[in-house]
């Protein structure tokens, strides 16, 4: 703690901050623009400039920049002085020379940052009468949309595109007041964490693209705190609605998992709520969607009622991408040994491993921010980048952390980053990159290799016998891997905070073992090792904690005639197994009741579909994947017939006259029975804050309050306005009434602070200056291993899958668009999709680059283009993961190429 | 007493001056310009529609009984693709207008818009939207903004200059 003096009063703050972060940290309105918690200072835009005096009798003072000079002991500022308000002034108008009368119709206007530092700072009137400044836009792409004339050079874009988040072809063109910050031609832009261009700029250059078809201003939306679902690392967002249609998605910060970012999937995922696909009605179907028939909510649950007459012939498959509390009561519904996961065979499989891994210990699943502050990580197997994208931005500041530990040698304070950058350039940082295939993680690695996933497994283990021969045997390596291995292994022992990264990008949980067995060696020697998990989707674990069978015995149950019946939550079984055992079960399955918000290949099948909510009008909980139950408010109510899944099995469990589940009706009951009955999941009892001010009906608004046209927005359908719809399950409310100064941090649906209308109101909101939240993050662990020393190691597995002649072993390749299933329903993130493909490395390709091959694998004839990746292991061939037109794999799997093709009729 | 003597003196002489009531609506009482009655949404001198969709003329109504939705014509220039005002909620305070940065949202000296079915007071764009300029006849939002539009492009509004050449290394 250090003391400093402002307008001659006395505060004690943390040392090691600059006199920005302390007067913010404070409570003060000072104006910046360069500076960003996460970026550092720079000094570049001259805003945040103060007075310091050099003691009590020093009256004439010096101006200096508050983010470049350091809040040391004693140090004496003002910020109300005259010639530092003056010179503040003059600042922001010699910024706002240039800049165009764009306000009204700017999409950051409102929640605008240079807005809010221009009142601040008073400048009111131009008094500039020369021409401004023009400049073209570039077309950048599908995600944000560029408006160059409202730049003021702050710097903050290419800082966090490029030395932040590794991207390269956004920068800083041309020279002098001409700069331009744009791609060298239009064109999308390439990083994965693009869309954060739009919270990062503090003007209207870079805007939301997707927001702007639907454009609305930040006051007007209604939101609640929410949890991405795109995939399984659970960041926190705002989703905005307005009029019954979900606009937007913005970051919601979160300490210890996203920070302040998002990557693109979900940034611009969230359109598959608004899709046409969605299914908003009970249908009943004889066989195809055609013949559906709507249905009235009474009619689907009788006709329910006798599909589920014999409750011993129900078996439910649950899902990874529903929520904790829906797959719960169908658990309920159908009854533990009737319920099935809804995984593919071989996340089934390694999620089995990671869950294991986590709840055994001793070593602690990782958090995100954990991960940037790694000082040597290990990723085996995994693409990172595309599976679980944010964990890649952080393994990116993993050079910063370690010049950060470097610079204390240096004298440079921490947030200086021209200068911490310096430092950073001098070493890459210790991350080593071991995938199937290339990665946009390898420019940032210390050192990458690409091996097939079963030699991957061999590398692993070779590390942990290079660690310590005595406890692991060498498995048979060439003369590189073990080099490899040798170099690795010195790293990761070096290492004060050794990181392990493994998932189930490429099938193999023996992947994940050999990553635990490093982990958990590295913790045993003494060194603050984590592991950290990456699981596919936004409940990956939570369903893989809840246990349940496997798919392929839910197959079995209907084929051998155990069960007639079954219930489908919220999956898409072609997307978890082979085509051709789904069609057999829902062939042979008398009746197949499908839960669902989107139109699927497997609602197409069902007897009866009941329209299911997305994660944006139900609220419930989801697990990410360091086993952190967070919980996802409803941003807006449910329409017509669509019902929170759980919400529709509790009606099914009614209708089906089980006993219990008529006291389901709030989402609090059903989770006091969830914890009840399974322990693991103790901690999802107290998620929701309760609201410390008194407000009606101890409820927060969802609406800010300047949310406007509440008596005209339903004027045309009837001018009496409707009593705003209530919501059991949540401690908000949908409507503007009730005061939300400085809510829970769970229940944050908007940052806002007097004067501070854009997102930099967060300063306001945190217990310091990028720390926690006020209050404490939301969301708890579930899971914080035991400290014990009976560590028992994995074995490495016999698993040679050599592929015959002609025959190339399969390898899943990953993209952050067109992976996923829901995010496809984006017409942004569908254009920014690859066409399905085939993957092989130049020297075993029979034909050339995009050519058409034909395939057989798992059985199916294919003609696809080929793409040569060189870098790909020999033997292997690559094929997109989940996207549209590529058959699901069931690994491990065989590919054989049938030679040149032709597209058949 | 005294008071009450007054009054009733007061009253009498009230008696022989002239009423202020007019016998409405067969006359009709002289109002100022700037009396504020229904609304209207203007055009700009070139005929186009005046409101950019902007949102502000909603955020400042007491009653919050502006709706809208902005869209874009295939040119980027902005436009409400619906718009209703609620007139059975409106109080006439005129914050609308005052908040308005295109001109376009203006009141007018009309007020007689009363309706047995209270449903007949929501107007729509259609009801609101004028064919001229209103009280402002020269302002054009988009000949000062530097947002490019069909028919003005970059550098085109008043007070610009040219685009800047990010190619040249030319001062
Ligand atoms: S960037 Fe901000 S100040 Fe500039 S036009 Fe947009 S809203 Fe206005
Ligand atoms: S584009 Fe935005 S972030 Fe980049 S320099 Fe200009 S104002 Fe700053
Ligand atoms: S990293 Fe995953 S959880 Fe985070 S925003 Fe992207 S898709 Fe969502
Ligand atoms: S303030 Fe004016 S320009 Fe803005 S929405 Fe209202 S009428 Fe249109
Ligand atoms: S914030 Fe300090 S100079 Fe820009």
């Amino acid at each position: 703690m250090v003391t400093i003096y402002i307008e001659g009063k006395a505060y004690k703050i943390k040392q090691g901050q600059n006199l920005l972060q302390a007067c913010l940290g404070l409570g003060f309105d000072l104006p910046y623009f360069c500076w960003h918690p996460a970026l550092g200072s720079v000094g570049a835009c001259r805003q945040c400039a103060v007075k310091r005096f050099k003691d009590e009798n020093d009256t004439r003072g010096e101006i200096v920049m508050a983010c470049m000079t350091p809040a040391d002991d004693g140090t004496r500022i003002s910020i109300n002085d005259p010639e530092a308000v003056q010179f503040r002034a003059s600042v922001i108008e010699w910024l706002m020379i240039n800049h165009p009368h764009d306000c009204p119709v700017c999409d950051e206007g409102g929640e605008c940052h240079l807005q809010d530092m221009t009142v601040m700072t008073g400048h009111n009137y131009r008094h500039s009468r020369f021409p401004k400044r023009t400049h073209r836009n570039q077309d950048l792409g599908p995600f944000i949309n560029h408006e160059m004339n409202r730049c003021i050079q702050c710097y903050r874009c290419v800082r966090f595109y490029r030395d932040y988040a590794g991207g390269s072809d956004l920068n800083a063109l041309a020279s002098h007041d001409h700069v331009y910050f744009g791609r060298f031609q239009s064109g999308p832009l390439e990083s994965e964490f693009s869309g954060n261009l739009v919270e990062i700029c503090p003007t209207g250059v870079f805007t939301d693209k997707s927001l702007k078809s639907h454009f609305t201003r930040k006051w007007d939306l209604q939101t609640a705190p929410s949890v991405c679902v795109h995939c399984g690392l659970g960041c926190n967002t705002i989703p905005g609605e307005r009029y019954d249609e979900l606009r937007r998605i913005r970051n919601r910060y979160h300490h210890q998992v996203n920070g302040y970012f998002l990557c693109d999937r979900g940034r611009y995922g969230y359109e598959f709520v608004n899709s046409t696909q969605r299914i908003r009605h009970p249908l009943r179907q004889a066989g195809s969607r055609e013949e559906a028939k709507l249905m009235m909510e009474t009619e689907a649950l009788e006709l329910a009622a006798a599909m589920l007459a014999d409750p011993g012939k129900v078996i439910g498959i649950g899902s990874p991408r529903a929520f904790l509390e829906s797959n719960f009561a169908l658990r309920a519904l159908v009854g533990p040994e009737r319920f099935h996961a809804g995984l593919s065979d071989s996340d089934f499989k390694c999620l089995g491993t990671g869950c294991n891994i986590l709840q055994r210990g001793p070593v602690p699943a990782a958090t995100l921010q954990g991960v940037a502050l790694a000082d040597a990580a290990f990723v085996l197997g995994e693409d990172v980048t595309q599976t679980a994208p944010l964990m890649a931005l952080n393994l990116r500041q993993m050079r910063y952390g370690k010049s950060v530990r470097i610079v204390s040698d240096f004298q440079v304070p921490e947030w200086h980053d021209a200068g911490v950058r310096e430092i950073g350039q001098l070493q890459s940082p210790a991350l080593f990159n071991a995938t199937p295939y290339p990665t946009r993680l390898d420019d940032e690695a210390m050192r990458t290799v690409y091996a097939a996933p079963h030699d991957l497994v061999r590398l692993g283990f070779a590390v942990l016998a290079a660690l310590d021969a005595s406890v692991f045997p060498m498995p048979d390596v060439n003369d590189a891997m073990q080099a490899l291995a040798n170099e690795i292994a010195q790293a990761l022992l070096k290492a004060e905070r050794p990181l392990l990264v493994a998932g189930t990008g490429c099938g193999n949980p023996a992947l994940i073992e050999a990553a635990a067995n490093m982990a958990w060696y590295l913790g045993r020697k003494g060194s603050a090792a984590a592991f950290a998990l990456c699981v596919p989707e936004c409940n990956s674990l939570g369903l893989r904690l809840m246990g349940g069978l496997d798919l392929n015995s839910a197959f079995q149950a209907i084929d051998e005639g155990r069960a007639d019946t079954v219930v489908i939550l919220e999956n898409d079984l072609y997307r978890r197994a082979d085509a051709q055992a789904v069609d057999a079960m829902l062939q042979k399955a008398r009746n197949i009741i499908v839960i669902d918000h989107q139109q699927t290949a497997t609602s197409e099948k069902a007897h009866l579909v009941l329209p299911a909510a997305t994660f944006a009008e139900a609220t419930g909980t989801l697990i990410n994947n360091e086993g952190r139950a967070q919980r996802g408010y409803a941003v807006m109510p449910p329409k017509g017939a669509v019902r929170a899944g759980w919400r529709w099995l509790q009606m099914l469990m009614k209708a089906a006259g089980h006993a219990g589940a008529s006291s389901w009706l709030r989402l609090e009951n059903l989770t006091a029975d969830l914890v009840k009955d399974m322990p693991v999941f103790q901690p999802v009892a107290g998620l929701d804050p309760k609201p410390a001010m008194p407000t009606p009906g101890g409820k927060l608004p969802r609406q800010s309050h300047r949310y406007t046209g509440r008596t005209a927005m339903h004027a045309d359908i009837d001018v009496s306005e409707p009593k705003p719809p209530a919501d059991e399950d949540a401690p908000l409310a949908f409507s503007m009434e009730g005061y939300d100064g400085r809510p829970p941090a769970g229940l944050i649906s908007r940052v806002w602070a007097p004067g501070w209308n854009s997102e930099q109101s967060l300063n306001k909101f945190q217990s310091e200056i990028g720390g926690p939240l006020r209050g404490g993050d939301p969301g708890r662990r579930l899971i914080e291993p035991p400290a014990s020393d009976d560590i028992r190691y994995f074995a490495m597995p016999e698993q040679e899958i050599l592929p015959g002649a002609d025959e190339y072993l399969l390898v899943p390749i990953h993209h952050i668009f067109g992976s996923e299933e829901l995010s496809m329903a984006s017409p942004g993130v569908a254009r920014q999709a690859p066409q399905p493909y085939l993957a092989l490395r130049p020297e075993d390709a029979p034909v050339g680059d995009g050519e058409q091959v034909r395939l057989l694998v798992s059985g199916k004839s294919l003609v696809l283009p080929l793409k040569l990746l060189p870098g790909m292991p020999e033997r292997t061939a690559g094929l997109p993961d989940g996207l549209p037109g590529v058959p699901k794999m069931v690994l491990p799997a065989v590919v054989k190429i049938l030679g040149k093709g032709s597209i058949e009729k | 007493m005294l008071s009450n003597i007054r009054t009733i003196w007061e009253i009498l002489r009230h008696s022989f001056r002239r009423p202020e009531t007019i016998q409405y609506p067969e006359q009709k009482p002289y109002l100022a310009p700037r009396f504020r009655g229904r609304i209207i949404l203007s055009r700009d001198p070139d005929g186009e529609e005046r409101c950019v969709a902007c949102y502000l003329c909603a955020a400042a109504c007491p009653v919050d009984c502006i709706a809208l939705q902005a869209t874009e014509d295939g040119y980027g220039r902005r436009y409400p693709a619906f718009f209703r005002i609620n007139f059975s909620r409106c109080i006439l305070c005129g914050f609308c207008e005052e908040a308005c940065p295109t001109l376009a949202i203006q009141l007018t000296p009309d007020y007689e818009m009363c309706e047995y079915d209270r449903q007949n007071l929501v107007y729509e764009k259609e009801d609101l939207l004028i064919s001229g300029p209103g009280k402002y006849p020269d302002y054009n939002f988009y000949r000062v903004a530097g947002l490019a539009i069909a028919g003005k492009d970059k550098g085109e509004a008043e007070n610009e200059s040219e685009p800047v050449d990010t190619h040249t290394l030319l001062p």
